[in-house]
């Protein structure tokens, strides 16, 4: 058996798997980046200033 | 069935990640995407851009549910009508149980990271938008009475209410106005392509004012209803959210929209025919280019700081 051939069905699938992994990815940065305005009242360059100066 | 057919029976319906997107009405998505951030931008209240982003993209998601669910209850007259019979479930590519599960699904997602990013108040609205899509307008309008689309209209005006919300957590008479300014769009722009693809209802069974009341009854409607829309646009031009820009831009999209009703309006069904509903067709795609450049003004106001400080509302 041939497993070398990449038939259009394939593609299609191979289409779908890609489509989810970047969907699964950038729901994850969304979610990330929401709790880090959330978290940082949305100043996020001064929360990480003041982080650093306690440090 | 032989092997070789069963293979190719499934080939043809093995759906790709463009099947998915369609479930989703791209085109109608940018409607709701463009009227939200509109919403959230015209309000007084300063939100972060990335709440922003965040909660564009869910309440899109929920249009895109609703979407994948009106698809889902919609196929049986998809699969008769010419506009729609290539959508993924009259093609099998996608069966409508995975419609339904995909619509259900993204309509949870997108109403509890809409109430996480924004508020449960915006998030509330979305869900209503959804219910009223869904239920009020595709369950049980559409196929019910010629003012399903009237009705119905009010599904795609909450978009910038919703926007609103994100922002006030309320609403408001600039979020009222917004939603009516669509809700007075709808039925004009709908009309316009039911009375080009009228036959495609009428096969259908669905009873758009073309097959119940006939075209001369719908070019009057048409035509009185561009001409309520175009006096409740300039009246906002004079409430809190109108401006300079605003009235400009409602003065010279209205005044063309009126005349091409005035078209559509004097125009008889063998004139129609002859040149294949130019006219009606030229309407349909003008009312699109409408809606965006009448919203887009009042971002512009909003923008260059030109609102009038009296509105009378």
């Amino acid at each position: 058996m041939n497993f070398g051939v990449e038939h259009e069905l394939h593609k299609r699938r191979m289409s779908k798997n890609i489509g989810i992994g970047v969907v699964l990815v950038t729901f994850v940065a969304l979610i990330f980046g929401l709790t880090v305005v959330k978290v940082t009242d949305g100043d996020v360059s001064s929360a990480i200033a003041g982080a650093a100066s306690s440090e | 069935m032989s092997d070789t057919t069963l293979a190719k029976a499934e080939f043809d319906t093995e759906s790709d990640i463009s099947d998915y997107i369609a479930l989703l009405k791209p085109r109608v998505m940018i409607l709701v995407v463009f009227t939200a951030l509109v919403g959230i931008i015209a309000a007084p209240i300063e939100v972060h851009p990335f709440t922003i982003l965040v909660s564009i993209i869910f309440i899109a998601l929920g249009g895109g549910a609703s979407g994948a669910l009106n698809m889902w209850y919609e196929s049986d007259i998809d699969s008769l009508m010419r506009r729609t019979r290539n959508r993924p479930i009259p093609t099998g590519k996608i069966t409508g149980d995975e419609a339904k599960a995909f619509g259900f699904a993204l309509a949870g997602i997108s109403v509890l990271m809409l109430g996480l990013s924004a508020n449960w108040f915006a998030a509330a609205l979305l869900v209503f938008t959804i219910f009223f899509y869904v239920v009020i307008y595709t369950i049980w309008l559409k196929r019910w009475t010629p003012q399903n689309i009237v009705i119905g209209g009010a599904a795609g005006a909450f978009p910038p209410m919703i926007g609103w919300a994100v922002a006030t957590s309320g609403i408001s008479v600039e979020s009222v106005l917004m939603f009516s300014l669509i809700f007075l769009w709808t039925p004009p722009h709908f009309w316009a392509l039911a009375l080009f693809i009228r036959d495609d209802y009428e096969k259908a069974s669905v009873p758009m004012l073309t097959v119940t009341h006939g075209r001369r009854s719908t070019r009057n409607h048409i035509f009185f209803y561009t001409i309520s829309l175009a006096l409740f646009a300039l009246f906002t031009s004079f409430t809190s959210l109108g401006g300079w820009v605003y009235l400009g831009t409602a003065l010279v999209l209205n005044s063309l929209f009126i005349a091409m009703a005035f078209n559509i309006w004097v125009r008889g069904d063998h004139e129609a025919e002859e040149d294949n509903f130019s006219v009606e067709r030229r309407f349909f795609r003008y009312s699109l280019v409408y809606l965006f450049l009448q919203f887009g003004s009042i971002l512009v106001d909003r923008g260059l700081g030109t609102n009038f400080s009296w509105g009378l509302l």
